[in-house]
């Protein structure tokens, strides 16, 4: 069990090590590619608080640095980053962390709910499928399974809005707290009120592939000489399921859901733009269109962090509780 | 052993034939919207905001152009756009699959952290970023859906290639003083060309989905260009006010053609490769 424990450690501190590697490369390049950008952050400033002379410009340019060289500007940047400073955004015109604590909340609630939600069906059906492979359920299952794997999240999301909010009413078009309220005075009810319809569409755009994969391993556990004796056994239906199908089929499946944070992550800028929900998936599109660079990079980093962190999980979930991995 | 009977036919040759059937309807959209002439969808006021009729079976948008050519032509510029950046993708797949196999150990620790580094960025966000680099537009957005997919191909690959190394065939090679590059013509590449025709077709659909959900986000294609995802995004501002049909008709053409494209690859793959077509 030492043992055990001892290896859980080290496979925690390689992937810790692998996490760190892999922002610093996101803060160089993303750093990079911005500063390639033709889109001109001064003059995008500028623009917003209205006409300037040229000292004042000039003045601004040496106040963010621009006179320096990009390599000069990344160290500086990065130095702020390490002592927790991100800058100031430029749409919002708050500290960038204080943003992506904000945001990041809802966004948590979105995807937490549909990473759920998705999991837990694709699971079922995927079991379903891969028990029945052949017959009509299967069929029906994993036509319906290909054709949400071909829609696009925002479209699903629009046709959501269509019917529930516009021709049924029973939900607001969008916005996570009603208008004139403060954001300390809305209550769970109201906060699950909007987030409903967000994640019910990315919980419909994610379970697919879940459940896809979860009926390709059900179907080889299925086909495996061990379900063959069980059967010469006598075991069967339910028994079956739960003996062999079910302890085989969930950790690849829990693993895969880990592992899919990219995923959750890309659907849920697509669902928060469409029901305009306050989160950081809708942030990022408008600090992109608004060249507000200092929280795209912001929340660049910080969604790398995120996605890291799932394949950690995946990794050590791989590493420690399958048994085979010994 | 039953009678022969001409409508069952076996796995491969029903696939081949769907594969032809599935080809000719993606083909006959994407020519539609090439050939649809630049006046069909021309503004016209007077017939703004129209709901579906015979005379326009997908109604009107606000200026009055014609959502079934403006969406027909928005599918193939899609398409375009998808195949294009699919292409790209996975060319270079390919490569960085046989240099992970075939190379030094130092330069497969480095792709496989590359490949972990793109697998740690959600790719909405790298697009983005790397649209914003380039100045949003057509560029950016073809750079971007590239830069985006050709992880999993790569990874294919390079098992497969490590795979092809330890055959006895290829060792025989080797003893009888073949050349890297002669291997890599006359064994390795033969066996990765269905692998790199079906990673590529299942591409597409991805790929085009991409492409959709970028422009809908206000990245990539110039609003004035009619590409599905602006279509959309257009919608949105309409939707309150009723007009149901600018957000439900290209939506239901795209997820149509990301569905035939995905299930052509499928077929495909079961023509090239003998193992699943036994499924």
């Amino acid at each position: 069990m030492k043992n055990a424990a001892g290896r859980a450690a080290l496979l925690f501190l390689k992937n810790c090590i692998r996490i760190l590697s892999l922002l610093l490369a996101v803060s160089i390049i993303s750093f990079a590619l911005v500063s390639a950008s033709p889109v001109d952050p001064v003059q995008q400033y500028i623009m917003k608080i209205g006409p300037v002379s040229a000292e004042q410009r000039a003045a601004i340019e040496a106040y963010w640095g621009m006179d320096k060289p990009p390599a000069v500007r990344y160290i500086s940047w990065l130095n702020a980053l390490l002592h927790g400073d991100f800058g100031i955004s430029l749409l919002y015109r708050r500290p960038v962390i204080d943003i992506i604590a904000e945001r990041f909340g809802n966004s948590l609630a979105l995807m937490l709910c549909a990473w759920v939600f998705s999991g837990i069906i694709g699971f079922s059906l995927g079991c379903v499928m891969g028990m029945h492979r052949g017959k009509w359920q299967d069929k029906i299952i994993r036509r319906i399974c290909y054709l949400l794997s071909s829609v696009p999240a925002f479209w699903l999301g629009l046709i959501l809005l269509l019917l529930f909010s516009v021709k049924l009413g029973w939900f607001p078009v969008g916005f996570s707290t009603p208008i004139g309220m403060l954001d300390s005075e809305v209550g769970i009810w109201q906060r699950l009120y909007h987030l409903a319809l967000p994640a019910l569409t990315l919980t419909l755009v994610s379970f697919s592939s879940i459940a896809l994969h979860t009926r390709q391993k059900m179907i080889d556990v299925m086909n495996s000489a061990y379900v063959l004796f069980a059967r010469a056994r006598g075991e069967g239906g339910w028994t079956l399921f739960v003996r062999h199908g079910l302890r085989n089929t969930i950790l690849p499946a829990l693993t895969l859901q880990f592992a899919s944070f990219a995923e959750l992550f890309g659907g849920s800028v697509l669902a928060e733009n469409v029901f305009s929900y306050p989160g950081l998936g809708s942030a990022v599109s408008a600090a992109g269109l608004g060249s507000d660079v200092p929280l795209l990079l912001g929340i660049t980093l910080f969604s790398t962090l995120f996605v890291c962190a799932g394949n950690m999980a995946a990794n050590l979930l791989y590493g420690i509780v399958d048994p085979q991995m010994h | 052993m039953g009678q022969w009977n001409p409508f069952r036919l076996n796995g491969r040759i029903r696939a081949l034939m769907l594969t032809v059937v599935l080809g000719v309807v993606i083909l006959a959209v994407y020519a539609a919207g090439i050939l649809i002439p630049q006046d069909a969808v021309g503004t016209d006021f007077i017939q703004a905001k129209q709901p579906p009729s015979w005379q326009h079976l997908f109604g009107t948008d606000n200026l009055g152009r014609d959502i079934l050519m403006r969406t027909l032509k928005g599918m193939s510029v899609s398409v375009t756009v998808g195949i294009a950046a699919s292409c790209i993708s996975a060319v270079a797949g390919i490569l960085i699959g046989i240099a992970a196999a075939a190379g030094s150990r130092f330069l497969d620790g480095a792709i496989s952290w590359l490949i972990d580094l793109m697998m740690g960025i959600p790719h909405t966000v790298v697009i983005i970023l790397i649209s914003f680099a380039m100045g949003r537009g057509l560029r950016g957005l073809l750079a971007g859906i590239a830069a985006t997919h050709w992880t999993s191909l790569a990874r294919l690959i390079r098992g497969e290639v490590m795979q092809l190394r330890s055959q006895q065939y290829i060792m025989v090679s080797r003893r009888m003083g073949k050349s890297g590059g002669w291997i890599l013509r006359h064994h390795l590449l033969p066996h990765l060309a269905p692998q790199f025709l079906t990673g590529l077709i299942l591409m597409f659909p991805h790929a085009i989905l991409h492409e959709a959900s970028i422009s809908f986000l206000g990245y990539g294609l110039p609003p004035e260009q009619p590409a599905v995802g602006i279509i959309l995004a257009e919608s949105m501002t309409y939707l309150s006010s009723g007009m149901w049909w600018m957000a439900v008709f290209p939506g239901m053409v795209l997820v149509l053609m990301v569905w035939l494209i995905d299930r052509l690859g499928e077929n495909l793959r079961r023509v090239i490769d003998p193992y699943s077509a036994q499924e």
